[in-house]
């Protein structure tokens, strides 16, 4: 049981300083560092280079540990719930400390589950039976868990992000803000999200399980049945589709629809069958903002589809860039993407929607969306964008991918928030545009 | 798809005793295929009553569930149980024998690649020579291509078990309600409603 964690830190725990009092000084400050694993590993190592004289070997180091342990009555009984901690924290990362803890005496009463903590003279396949079975889990619901499992269920952080495109393209529709209807587009978008995320990771189970970023996804875990999930999809997507037809319009609520349709549907069986997803995925993310629009006007104007566009073609440089580095997982899992099938078609395309930006964000104030300034203000950003996405066409290397990746990160909320504050100010009583280069007096 | 089971069902139900109370070790090994056995030496402990799910397989990285069977179990849950079984074994057979085919590809393709360059597979210090990522992306690209039907099919009928699953639970759960709320009990006092 110490081996877990400590293995984790092997490379550093294999040089200590064997040198007398200094290193039985050392050791102990070492052993209750890890006690309380606050330490990082970096520390361990500057600690280790101090005296580089003797070097000591893993298993003598725990060994010593395992004596020094056991004879002090009260570290034993709180390194174990702290290794189980290091060890959780590095398997489960979704996972919230909170609830580590809390899993933590549930761990020891749970039938099926034997063995004495400290004994170094167990044999191996005991051992390793013990610990195998310490991993079963009964299959049922813990209460308290579940606000956690639906927020990842749902991913609640994409779900929050989709939510605030909406919001955006709300805030961008030439009408007054009415608080009710904003809060309802809101609060409908947030579970037609919830219902389609969950939707697509009932399908996916086998899928998830063998790529590291999903393996710890909640039905993958069996900590919910796909009955359940199931339920849940249907427990937000129903009432969330009814509020925004009956509570802000008709025509929101069926872009709500076709938008879990296009993602459950086709988005995510075409992940495994043709590169089109992608595309389709980009669609599926440029609604949001549309249906913002028409929950403040009621109609498809040119603004709402401009606003659709922006999040289209932004879509290209953020996720290309991000499949670039998972080529492998994406290869072994059977996901056609373009960066594993058409390389060259992932770069041109991310190049060429990066640039497009430059472009759309010019259509801003011909469409009387916004001020002739938004295109000059957002034109740094989309310059930076464009430039990184060259690099990445040109060179194709991973560290180009992750640059484009993390700055499409910032490069979306900066340009909704630059289109925000050169919003073009209307009387609501004009047809005609007012004077032009007005700023909105919120600025 | 349950009619097509059925044949596999009655072959599964003579190794299979499913009216037999689960008492821990020897039940398991009665109740599962003998590559189950050798996949998992774990067994819960007789009071559980409640499935159990372990930890990612190593060769497929799914996680097996070993199903709890309770007295006077209904035709329709055992069709549930025998279903999410096979589904499972299916499942593992086709990830291990996948993960298993990728990683001997990429190593073969790793090793004709440092040899038509002249270099031997470890470098001076010992350490394994990999190769860059524009190299490997030959290897990923040429595997998803070979490999389409394939996945093609498996996700057909992954998605067709998934659904039949899950309705197989949505009816197993409102006819074990609709017992608990009209009063019937299986006369063992089970617990009431859904399991997860």
């Amino acid at each position: 049981m110490y081996k877990t964690p400590c293995s984790r830190l092997t490379g550093v725990w294999k040089c200590l300083s064997r040198d007398g009092l200094v290193g039985v000084g050392v050791q102990q400050k070492l052993i209750a560092n890890v006690a309380r694993s606050h330490m990082s590993a970096r520390r361990l190592i500057q600690l280790c280079r101090r005296d580089q004289a003797e070097w000591m070997t893993f298993q003598h180091l725990c060994f010593l540990k395992r004596q020094y342990v056991k004879s002090s009555s009260v570290l034993c009984q709180r390194v174990r719930p702290k290794q189980e901690h290091v060890a959780s924290v590095l398997d489960d990362r979704d996972d919230s400390v909170v609830r580590q803890v809390q899993q933590i005496p549930a761990l020891k009463p749970e039938p099926g589950t034997v063995g004495p903590p400290c004994d170094p003279t167990e044999p191996e396949a005991a051992r390793a039976a013990r610990l195998e079975a310490r991993q079963w889990k009964e299959l049922k619901v813990e209460y308290s868990d579940l606000p956690g499992i639906y927020a990842r269920l749902s991913k609640l952080k994409l779900t929050a992000l989709v939510v605030t495109t909406a919001a955006a393209g709300y805030a961008m529709a030439p009408v007054p803000f009415d608080p009710v209807t904003f809060l309802m587009a809101s609060v409908g978008t947030c579970l037609s999200s919830c219902t389609a995320n969950s939707i697509n990771q009932y399908f996916e189970v086998p899928f998830d399980s063998n790529m590291n970023r999903t393996k710890n996804r909640p039905l993958v875990r069996g900590q919910i049945s796909p009955l359940h999930a199931v339920s849940f999809a249907l427990a937000c997507g129903i009432p969330g589709v009814t509020l925004l037809t009956l509570g802000v319009n008709p025509l929101t609520g069926f872009l709500g629809a076709l938008n879990i349709f296009l993602y459950t549907c086709c988005y995510t069986p075409l992940k495994r069958l043709s590169i089109t997803n992608t595309w389709v995925g980009a669609v599926v993310g440029a609604i949001p903002p549309v249906m913002g629009w028409t929950a403040a006007t009621g109609s498809l104007d040119p603004g709402a589809l401009l606003l659709g566009a922006f999040l289209f073609s932004w879509q290209f440089p953020h996720f290309n860039a991000l499949s670039w580095n998972l080529r492998e997982d994406y290869s072994r899992g059977g996901y056609r993407m373009m960066s594993v099938t058409h390389p060259g078609l992932c770069k041109r395309v991310a190049l060429r929607h990066s640039v497009g930006l430059i472009g759309l964000s010019a259509l801003g104030p011909v469409l009387d969306v916004t001020t002739w300034t938004f295109p000059l203000v957002s034109l740094p950003i989309n310059l930076y964008i464009s430039y990184l996405a060259f690099r990445f066409y040109r060179y194709g290397d991973r560290q180009n991918a992750r640059k484009l990746f993390f700055c499409s990160l910032w490069h979306l909320p900066m340009l909704l928030l630059l289109a925000l504050t050169c919003k073009k100010s209307r009387v609501p009583q004009d047809e005609a545009p007012v004077a032009p280069s007005t700023p909105s007096p919120a600025l | 798809l349950v009619h097509s089971k059925d044949s596999k069902k009655d072959s599964k139900t003579a190794t299979r005793s499913p009216t037999k109370h689960h008492t821990g070790e020897t039940i398991p090994l009665i109740r599962r295929d003998p590559s189950h056995c050798q996949r998992t030496g774990f067994s819960p402990a007789a009071a559980s009553k409640c499935d159990w799910i372990g930890p990612p397989d190593r060769l497929s990285n799914l996680r097996p569930i070993i199903y709890h069977i309770p007295e006077n179990e209904t035709p329709l849950e055992r069709t549930l149980r025998h279903l999410r079984q096979d589904t499972e074994d299916w499942s593992h057979e086709f990830w291990t024998n996948q993960n298993f085919t990728f990683s001997k590809e990429k190593e073969e393709h790793v090793r004709s690649q440092l040899s038509s360059k002249g270099l031997s597979e470890r470098d001076d210090d010992g350490r394994k020579r990999t190769l860059s990522s524009e190299e490997m992306a030959v290897f990923y690209k040429h595997f998803l291509d070979k490999n389409m039907t394939r996945h093609a099919s498996y996700n057909r009928e992954w998605y067709g078990r998934n659904f039949t699953i899950t309705l197989l639970m949505a009816r197993v759960a409102l006819h074990n309600t609709w017992r608990t709320l009209t009063g019937q009990t299986r006369g063992t006092g089970r617990e009431k409603g859904k399991s997860t």
